[in-house]
């Protein structure tokens, strides 16, 4: 009896797989016509992508491709991936199938906007991973917290303190003083989230909610009832880039990845201590056990109040280091709401990322990607007009969520106070 | 051990009060009456901590009462400011009952007033009897519509709805600067992104025009009164009211006892896009005549924060919308008079929600005013 009910439930289960496989080759072939519908037609001459920039040591050959016959190869891969998927409706290859789609929908977007044309392209992987930062850390700080199951809608408002004390504090002390104290605040936040939630059990998303109006009141207030007058507060001292010696003449990585500001360190280094520190370490195990099943965990002796305490914390800190980016790591000075909803786009990225430090800083990549992309696009004067530019990485999300996110869970606990006996 | 099992249990309890939206007299005037003057207590200190001297923050004070309730402008601004909060905040309400976190009001705004300005614009021949209507309910149905991509995508794939009703709401500013620069919508002779403006016809008649022609508060006001009434009606005298709060209760016991979850989501969130684009048809047809970019300012936003204030209770959120209304136009005389920037009632609201949200904290502050056996031991 048991087995025919589970037999009759996993086949429930493989046919909504399969129709989402048919979705996704239905959502492939269209993404096929589109390309050679519009990409396709009259597309001419060769597109130029400069790999380096003149005065790179290690020079690398500007990359030509033919447009119009790499447009059409793409479509017809696009096409393949979505009639596999439609026939066969490999269940593993759902996932993989839906990503190497829109990798190949970006390239022949960017082969057709750059026929007949040159862009740097080392350039603009650097602005990505610029543009990533904060939207990478404010993941970050999301995982950490979603762990031990504090929803922290509050990164956007860590976020916006972590600039703000940035700037105030970096123009008193000094770049490294306010980069501190950023982080001090944002910890502060962070802690005060979890004194909301967890002593207090006041609803995570009020609170979270709350935090953010909180903070956008003050600092607005503060910026036009102070820094309007005096200026000197806002003018922070910003941390340039620091180029690594051999590897920053690494062609396209080395920009990339090894000429850039403190920040975007930081923020690597800190997704693999993340990474190594959730999964591969006794204090991470015990982190997600609380995220999962607090009872469980609280019976074997791990104190779930103040896991989930040095968690919020910690997320907080850094979420104020990822606040201090927009100030002390790109301009130096405060503006009203200047995080602009990063903190709501990383949010986006840690679901996106599957809870994971290192999905997170992915998805943050494909924003930065878009991001920047759409900067440039506006040199290569395309006919699209740049308002879908724009959305296209937002579209992309909800096609990716709706598409594979279906079966990423998050923590079990997700959201529920927890209340000891 | 037993005091804090004492403590314990009477936190639950008042939790359980906070999610119900009844109360007694102490939650439903005491609380919030004291969350506010500690906001505002702790608004002072803000200032003060700015260098804005006392008799400046006396008189910021006097202006933010005056401003709001001190004569009748006060009072047809403060209307006229809470009347698009209380109609987004029904919509978020009814989603939150149901168990939907729906944070795209702000898009579910624009999305219907641009809608509504269009309809506006693209007839102007008719009389005001259906041309008013016209407008209105375009904007619900395409508040309902975008909201429910969301529902659909929720209940068809999973898609949590807060990312996609957060990049729902980043493209919905998107469409909307594409839209204005269209030339059939475009206001002619522009070159900045402003639509054409909505006939006479369209607009929700002006209520007080003939006692001072600067008196805003419009029609709207009686949209508001039956969105409240509506909304009370649906969630506690209907089925499928009965099945929004059931479903957000324990969705669960829902679905065994054969409420249909999918259809439930799908039509709580175009609900809630439905009143949000209402708020936003509102706005566009009763205060600002056309649509510009980001003619939303924040409602959607603030629209969370009423409702959760209104503890998602229709009644809760029409007062929670008054008081932000009310703050809000008094705000603006405070920034004339005193040179106060608005922003600080920016604080002043986030603080009033944390002291009535977290009721504990403000029984600590204020001793008295509450029953003796009910206050936590210290």
């Amino acid at each position: 009896m048991t087995e025919a009910v589970a037999g009759a439930r996993a086949q429930r289960l493989d046919t909504a797989r399969q129709r989402q496989a048919r979705i996704v080759g239905a959502v492939l072939i269209g993404l096929a016509l589109f390309t050679v519908l519009v990409f396709g037609i009259d597309t001419a001459g060769d597109a130029t992508f400069r790999l380096s920039r003149p005065r790179d040591p290690l020079a690398l050959p500007d990359l030509v491709v033919p447009a119009g016959p790499f447009i059409h190869i793409a479509a017809a891969l696009l096409a393949f991936l979505g009639a596999r998927q439609f026939v066969r409706g490999g269940l593993r290859w759902t996932a993989i199938s839906l990503g190497a789609g829109l990798a190949l929908l970006v390239m022949a977007f960017l082969v057709w906007a750059t026929a007949g044309k040159a862009f740097s392209l080392t350039g603009m992987l650097q602005a990505t991973m610029v543009r990533a930062v904060p939207i990478a850390l404010g993941g970050l700080a999301g995982v950490l917290c979603e762990r031990v199951a504090v929803v922290n809608i509050a990164i956007e408002g860590m976020l916006l303190a972590g600039a703000f004390t940035g700037a105030l504090v970096g123009s008193l002390l000094g770049g490294w003083g306010g980069l501190v104290s950023a982080v001090v605040v944002g910890g502060a936040f962070g802690f005060m989230l979890a004194a909301l939630v967890v002593t207090y059990r006041m609803d995570q998303i009020i609170a979270g909610v709350v935090i953010n109006m909180f903070v956008l009141g003050l600092t607005s207030y503060v910026s036009s009832q102070v820094f309007a007058e005096v200026r000197a507060l806002n003018n922070a001292p910003v941390f340039r880039a620091w180029k690594i010696p051999l590897l920053g003449d690494i062609p396209v990585i080395g920009p990339m990845l090894f000429d850039q500001n403190l920040f975007v360190y930081g923020a690597l280094i800190m997704v693999a201590t993340a990474t190594y520190y959730l999964f591969y370490t006794r204090h991470g195990l015990r982190a997600r056990a609380v995220g999962e099943h607090p009872r469980a965990a609280d019976t074997l002796g791990i104190d779930v109040y103040r896991t989930r305490y040095i968690h919020v914390t910690l997320g907080g800190m850094v979420a104020g280091f990822g606040g201090a980016w927009f100030t002390l790591g790109s301009v130096g000075r405060f503006d009203e709401n200047m995080t602009g909803g990063r903190g709501f786009i990383g949010l986006a990225a840690m679901i996106f990322g599957r809870w994971h430090p290192v999905g997170a800083l992915m998805a943050a990549l494909v924003f930065g990607f878009a991001d920047s992309l759409q900067q440039k696009l506006a040199l290569l004067n395309t006919p699209i007009p740049s308002e879908f530019l724009a959305m296209s990485p937002y579209i992309a999300t909800i096609i990716v969520v709706a598409g594979l996110i279906g079966r990423a869970r998050a923590p079990a606990a997700d959201g529920k106070p927890y209340v000891k006996e | 051990m037993t005091d804090r099992k004492q403590i314990t249990e009477e936190m639950r309890a008042l939790m359980a009060r906070a999610t119900r939206g009844r109360g007694e007299f102490e939650d439903l005037v005491i609380v919030p009456l004291f969350a506010t003057v500690a906001a505002l207590i702790l608004g002072a200190l803000t200032m003060l901590a700015t260098n804005v001297d006392p008799a400046t923050i006396g008189r910021s004070y006097i202006a933010l009462l005056q401003g709001s309730v001190g004569s009748v402008n006060a009072l047809s601004e403060t209307l006229t400011a809470a009347a698009p909060l209380v109609l987004a905040g029904l919509g978020l309400a009814l989603g939150f009952r149901a168990g939907l976190f729906n944070i795209g009001a702000e898009g579910q705004v624009l999305m219907g007033g641009l809608a509504a300005v269009i309809v506006g614009f693209s007839f102007p021949g008719l009389p005001a009897v259906l041309l008013l209507p016209m407008c209105l309910v375009a904007g619900a149905l395409a508040g309902a519509a975008y909201a429910s991509i969301a529902g659909y995508l929720r209940a068809a794939t999973g898609a949590h709805e807060v990312i996609t009703t957060i990049m729902l709401n980043l493209s919905s500013y998107r469409i909307l600067d594409y839209m204005l620069r269209q030339p059939w919508v475009q206001r002619e002779g522009r070159a900045d992104p402003v639509s054409k403006s909505v006939p006479d016809a369209a607009e929700l008649p002006r209520l007080l025009d003939w006692l001072d022609p600067n008196l805003r508060v419009h029609a709207g006001i009686f949209l508001v009164l039956a969105a409240v009434a509506f909304v009370w009606w649906l969630l506690f005298r209907t089925r499928i009211g009965f099945e929004f709060r059931a479903s957000g209760e324990n969705p669960d016991a829902a679905r065994y006892a054969g409420m249909r979850a999918k259809l439930i989501i799908v039509v709580a969130m175009a609900t809630a896009g439905a009143f949000a684009g209402l708020a936003g048809a509102n706005q566009v047809l009763g205060v600002l005549g056309r649509a510009t970019p980001g003619f939303s300012a924040g409602i959607g936003f603030d629209a969370i924060a009423v409702a959760l204030l209104g503890r998602s209770h229709p009644v809760g959120v029409l007062l929670a919308g008054l008081l932000f209304g009310a703050l809000e136009a008094g705000g603006r005389q405070m920034q004339v008079d005193a040179g106060v920037s608005i922003d600080l009632i920016g604080i002043i609201q986030a603080l009033i929600i944390v002291f009535i949200a977290a009721p504990l904290l403000v029984r600590a502050i204020f001793p008295w005013g509450f029953r003796k056996d009910r206050r936590a031991k210290p």
